[in-house]
């Protein structure tokens, strides 16, 4: 039976080498082949040490990005079918590589400053402690967003929180008031990067991808820029503010490094696979800047 | 409650020495806003209006010099005309009237939807400044190069 095979063209990069290089493989490809199915082919078959993050496999995570023939996807549902016989996938751009396929998303994630109007600060309730959270703090600590979210559902609960029937997890004080305008009540765990009291983000209607931001050519060229992701935010604060101040985001948003450090060139909102159409929404940002006023909160492609 | 300095996952010393930063563009430079590939016409069109940007610098600095050779006297102007009256220079300011073209009418789609205005007719705003600028250069061109005459 004959068997349809793509070229892949693979960016390799090992921190004990230093150098990068291209390695080509021959992949057999079905018509639902998608191209996290052929780098798995090639990891297994080929080469165990091709390195490359991924986790949910439906778009929902925001793990595989990374460009493929020079655009920025999502390789868990990016069809080999739409692509030639030579297939080049590389890592995202304007991130630094840590091996092969995997960026270190630090670079995404740092443009977010700590005065962020949009970062939710996070609060164990007074009287609680950790009792045991071993197997969840790195998770937690990997990802702001995830810890953020589940931030939300254990402060829902107050001091107890129960996880998945038997993990019972006691939440620890923090020391003095919290800062910020709402505040959440994410686990802290004793494995957690993150010390206790540190704030965690939550970017609103988007998946932290940092697809947006390779594809960006502004954030290529401005490193202080706060990129896509972080303005759409914003702005989505303005849509729905749930307790921040309107004018602490304006504030925010208007300086040099944010808003206007933007050039229309919408190619983030052409890269989001979350359509949370983070050029549409800077503009409405700057819109609300000029004008004062809200009511542009029609958002089409 | 374990010891933070006993927790820290292999590799993650290293984790912290920066790895390369790869750039949309060709070769090792910052030029990940001129590289093609993968760009929709708003990544497209901010390489071309930049580039554009440049043409027109340039030419405004060439424009000085050239206008300074009338401080040098009647025969050097004379002579210079004779040059720039040919058809391959003409062909040349074919292209700068391209260039303005292109930056005008995209600076002015930039101006709209960068201020909020029109911003779900942002791609309609850039064919409709692409075409009629194509149709202004394609009318100059005719008129330079003597097609009308």
């Amino acid at each position: 039976m004959s068997e349809e095979t793509r070229r892949f063209r693979v960016h390799r990069y090992k921190r004990g080498d230093g150098t990068e290089r291209f390695d080509e493989f021959e992949v057999p490809v079905g018509p639902h082949t998608t191209v996290l199915d052929a780098l798995l082919w090639i990891k297994r078959h080929h080469d165990p040490s091709l390195a490359l993050r991924y986790s949910c496999l439906h778009a929902s995570c925001g793990t595989c990005g990374m460009l493929v023939d020079g655009r920025e996807e999502l390789a868990c549902v990016s069809a080999v079918e739409d692509h030639g016989a030579e297939i080049t996938i590389e890592p995202l751009a304007n991130l630094p590589i840590l091996t092969d396929l995997v960026v270190e998303m630090n670079g995404f994630f740092e443009r977010f400053p700590h005065a962020h109007p949009i970062i939710r600060s996070s609060a164990p309730p007074p009287g609680s402690h950790v009792d045991e959270a071993g197997s969840r703090g790195g998770e937690a600590g990997s990802r702001g967003g995830e810890a953020g979210s589940r931030g939300g559902e254990a402060g829902s609960r107050g001091g107890e929180v129960h996880l998945e029937g038997e993990h019972e997890v006691t939440l620890e004080p923090l020391p003095g008031p919290l800062p910020g305008p709402l505040h959440y009540h994410p686990l802290h765990h004793e494995h957690s990067a993150a010390p206790p009291g540190a704030d965690f983000m939550r970017l609103e209607d988007c998946i932290e991808c940092g697809l947006c931001l390779s594809a960006c050519p502004v954030a290529a060229t401005a490193h202080d820029y706060v990129g896509p992701a972080a303005l759409a935010a914003a702005e989505r604060l303005l849509e729905e503010p749930r307790g921040v101040k309107r004018e602490d985001v304006l504030a925010w948003a208007s300086r040099s490094e944010a808003v206007w450090r933007c050039h229309v060139g919408f190619e983030c909102t052409r890269a989001c696979p979350a359509d949370a159409i983070p050029a549409e929404r800077i503009m409405a940002l700057r819109r609300e800047l000029i004008f004062g006023d809200d009511d542009h909160k029609e958002h089409e492609r | 409650m374990s010891d933070p300095a006993n927790t820290e996952l292999p590799g993650t010393a290293e984790r912290r020495i920066p790895g390369p930063v790869h750039h949309k563009g060709p070769g090792p430079s910052e030029s990940g806003w001129l590289d093609p590939r993968g760009r929709s016409h708003g990544g497209r069109a901010l390489a071309l209006h930049r580039i554009t940007g440049l043409v027109i610098v340039v030419y405004l600095y060439l424009h000085l010099g050239v206008l300074s050779m009338l401080l040098v006297g009647r025969s050097s102007w004379s002579s210079f005309l004779s040059l720039v009256t040919a058809k391959s220079f003409l062909a040349l300011e074919v292209v700068l009237i391209a260039a303005v073209l292109f930056h005008g009418l995209n600076g002015i789609r930039v101006a709209f939807v960068g201020s909020g205005l029109a911003v779900r007719r942002e791609r309609a705003l850039f064919w409709a400044g692409t075409a009629l600028g194509t149709a202004a250069v394609i009318f100059a061109a005719l008129h330079i190069l003597g097609a009308l005459s």
